[in-house]
């Protein structure tokens, strides 16, 4: 295996990495260079089960997505019944002129326009904090963010949904506590943080931005562990205090981390799922849908209406691309694809 | 430039010199006030799941709430395990969710490797898209590909089945760990693999013996974001585990008991901990070596 990777490597590299059969060859190089050709299979055969899996399972359900989102795809075709018909731009008329479309849109998007600089700046302060802390409280508090990190989603969203229930949980009773002039008080008492948006996703964000700091705060760490000391030397020397020595040297040097941080933070948030199902109520609140739930509802609340679910799932799957493409774009700027 | 924040700066200056002495002693103080601030704030959550877990009833739904239950319980948690609640015990949950996890990791982890060494080792056409394609991928989002999904595996009779989860786990966890691998394949100097192949070592000895040891540490790594993903995975269990619960997974569990009338956070409470527990005890054994691995993941790509 690894003498062929280098003759692999030694092909791609030399000028004539040409098929063989396009220039002569004397009989005698003729065998060599069919076992040539069989070793320039091997990488294909390694990535053969990967692609297959990743084929079957995730590119040609995105494909079938699309294909549906064109057709009238509901429970006489799946039943047989009826013939599935192309029916054009049919689902997407009917998903935008759905009020119910618009506002699980905007609930999507001022979600991720709100967590994510959230989760951001709360995470960059933990990694600034991480980076000055003596190794033994570092590593303390780094171990607890990461412990909320692997909480499973459905853990966290049963603990919040606890923390905020109104008979007996804990945030109803301290806010009951704060003294009036501060919004505090009586009022809070059996408050139910569920049954409205705003306060539903008030929950949620609180939620997301716990489980999300920790892994912003160990990579703006790793990041900072990059940076010689002597420019943050250099620049205290020159008068510049810890905010300007942040933007001025370790914002600058960062940015590529920040870039990849600030995209898959849209695409976590934005398409964020299980954490909004729990805590919205499974289903209950259709007032409190984002765009993922909306599709998700239409696809599997009797009657299912898969093709108007696939037009919903092909626009969220579009926009999450096109921010995918900007990670994509950050990711061989930063040099990861070599 | 506030005064007070001087010795932020000079501490790490003055540390990276390798002269603990002269930091200042107040900004010290501080600094870890705000770090075991932190800390409380972010293990709270966690530490009342644990204590309502213990809690009887009658303080759980107190209306001023204790931090620790007065009257210790392993009522919770008893009726959790013989399955009072729900009527099957927990042990059925846990051994699906097992089953789906470990079979799921061990051969997402055998794809993945052979992938990485693949992509690591040889240069080929399409090399650059196929590394593309996987960024792309795990980028689709789940509850759009749940769709088309459902209906493949109902075409098929995957739904209600443990197989069809764990194809559908393989799959997810395919393009980061791949991913991930492919970087500490690389890592692997090559001078080593070619001595032992001068020595007469054919390929698969190399792999077993040279190869394999060395990136041990990387599976360790890409396993654990694979058994995490595959063992907290909601969506795709929830929606193809519909009608049969003596399939359900720990997560489709734990929820179950949400809106079903009234509500016994407790036994959701011992579930939970139950469910998470697990994962919490995996994670904290390997989590120095995940760290360099999260970052060695996502941060480069």
């Amino acid at each position: 295996m690894l003498s062929s990777a280098q003759q692999s490597d030694a092909a791609a590299a030399s000028p004539d990495n040409r098929p063989s059969g396009r220039r002569p060859l004397p009989p005698s190089a003729r065998t060599r260079s069919s076992a040539r050709r069989r070793r320039r299979l091997v990488p294909y055969l390694l990535l053969l089960p990967s692609a297959v899996a990743i084929g079957l399972l995730l590119i040609w359900p995105a494909i079938q997505i699309a294909i549906y989102s064109f057709q009238n795809y509901g429970l006489p075709q799946v039943t047989g019944a009826e013939a599935t018909s192309w029916t054009g731009l049919g689902n997407f008329r009917l998903v935008l002129a759905d009020p119910e479309f618009w506002s699980s849109l905007r609930i999507s998007v001022l979600f991720a326009v709100i967590v994510v600089p959230l989760t951001l700046i709360i995470g960059t302060l933990v990694g600034l904090l991480l980076n000055r802390l003596g190794p033994k409280m570092a590593a303390f508090l780094s171990t607890t963010a990461l412990l909320a990190w692997a909480m499973p989603a459905v853990s966290a969203s049963v603990i919040f949904v606890w923390l905020f229930d109104p008979d007996g949980g804990v945030a109803d009773w301290l806010l009951g506590k704060v003294p009036t002039w501060l919004d505090g008080g009586a009022r809070w008492s059996g408050y139910s943080w569920t049954n409205a948006p705003l306060p539903a996703y008030t929950v949620i964000t609180l939620l997301v931005v716990w489980q999300a700091f920790p892994f912003i705060a160990v990579s703006v760490l790793a990041g900072l562990k990059t940076i010689p000391s002597e420019l943050h030397e250099a620049a205290r020397v020159d008068g510049a205090g810890p905010w300007r020595s942040f933007w001025k040297v370790t914002f600058p040097l960062l940015k590529p981390i920040f870039m990849v941080l600030v995209l898959l933070s849209v695409i976590w948030d934005f398409g964020i799922f299980t954490q909004a199902y729990i805590v919205t109520g499974e289903l209950g609140n259709r007032d409190e849908f984002n765009l993922g739930i909306y599709a998700y509802d239409k696809a599997f609340t009797m009657p299912p209406a898969y093709g108007v679910a696939s037009a919903l799932a092909l626009i969220l799957t579009i926009i999450l691309l096109l921010v995918t493409a900007g990670y994509v774009r950050a990711s061989i700027k930063q040099g990861a694809i070599a | 430039m506030t005064p007070g924040s001087i010795p932020l700066v000079r501490s790490v200056a003055v540390r990276n010199a390798g002269r603990p002495g002269r930091t200042r002693r107040s900004g010290k103080i501080i600094l870890n006030l705000v770090a075991v601030l932190v800390a409380v704030v972010t293990l709270f959550p966690i530490f009342w799941m644990i204590s309502t877990a213990f809690k009887p009833a009658t303080e759980i739904y107190s209306l001023t709430p204790r931090p620790l239950p007065t009257h210790w319980t392993l009522s919770n948690f008893r009726n959790v395990l013989n399955g009072s609640v729900i009527g099957m015990p927990y042990w059925v949950f846990l051994r699906n969710s097992l089953i789906v996890t470990v079979s799921s990791v061990i051969a997402s982890s055998l794809i993945a490797l052979v992938a990485a060494i693949g992509i690591a080792r040889f240069r080929f056409r399409f090399r650059t898209t196929y590394l593309i394609m996987l960024l792309i991928v795990q980028m689709l989002p789940q509850q759009s590909l749940v769709i088309a999904l459902f209906l493949d595996f109902r075409r098929v009779n995957l739904l209600d089945s443990l197989l069809g989860l764990v194809l559908l786990y393989i799959a997810f966890s395919l393009p980061v760990t791949i991913w991930m691998l492919r970087n500490f394949v690389a890592a692997v100097p090559r001078e080593l693999e070619e001595a032992a192949a001068i020595d007469g070592a054919g390929p698969l000895t190399v792999f077993r013996k040279v190869l394999l040891p060395l990136v041990a540490p990387g599976l360790v790594t890409t396993s654990v974001f694979a058994f995490i993903f595959a063992w907290n995975e909601f969506l795709f269990a929830t929606t193809f585990l519909g009608t049969d619960q003596s399939k359900y997974t720990l997560p489709v569990y734990v929820t179950y008991f949400f809106g079903k009338g009234s509500v016994d956070w407790g036994a959701i409470m011992a579930a939970s901990a139950l469910f998470t527990l697990p994962v919490m005890i995996f994670f904290l054994i390997v989590q120095r070596r995940l760290r360099s691995g999260l970052l060695a993941g996502a941060v480069k790509g």
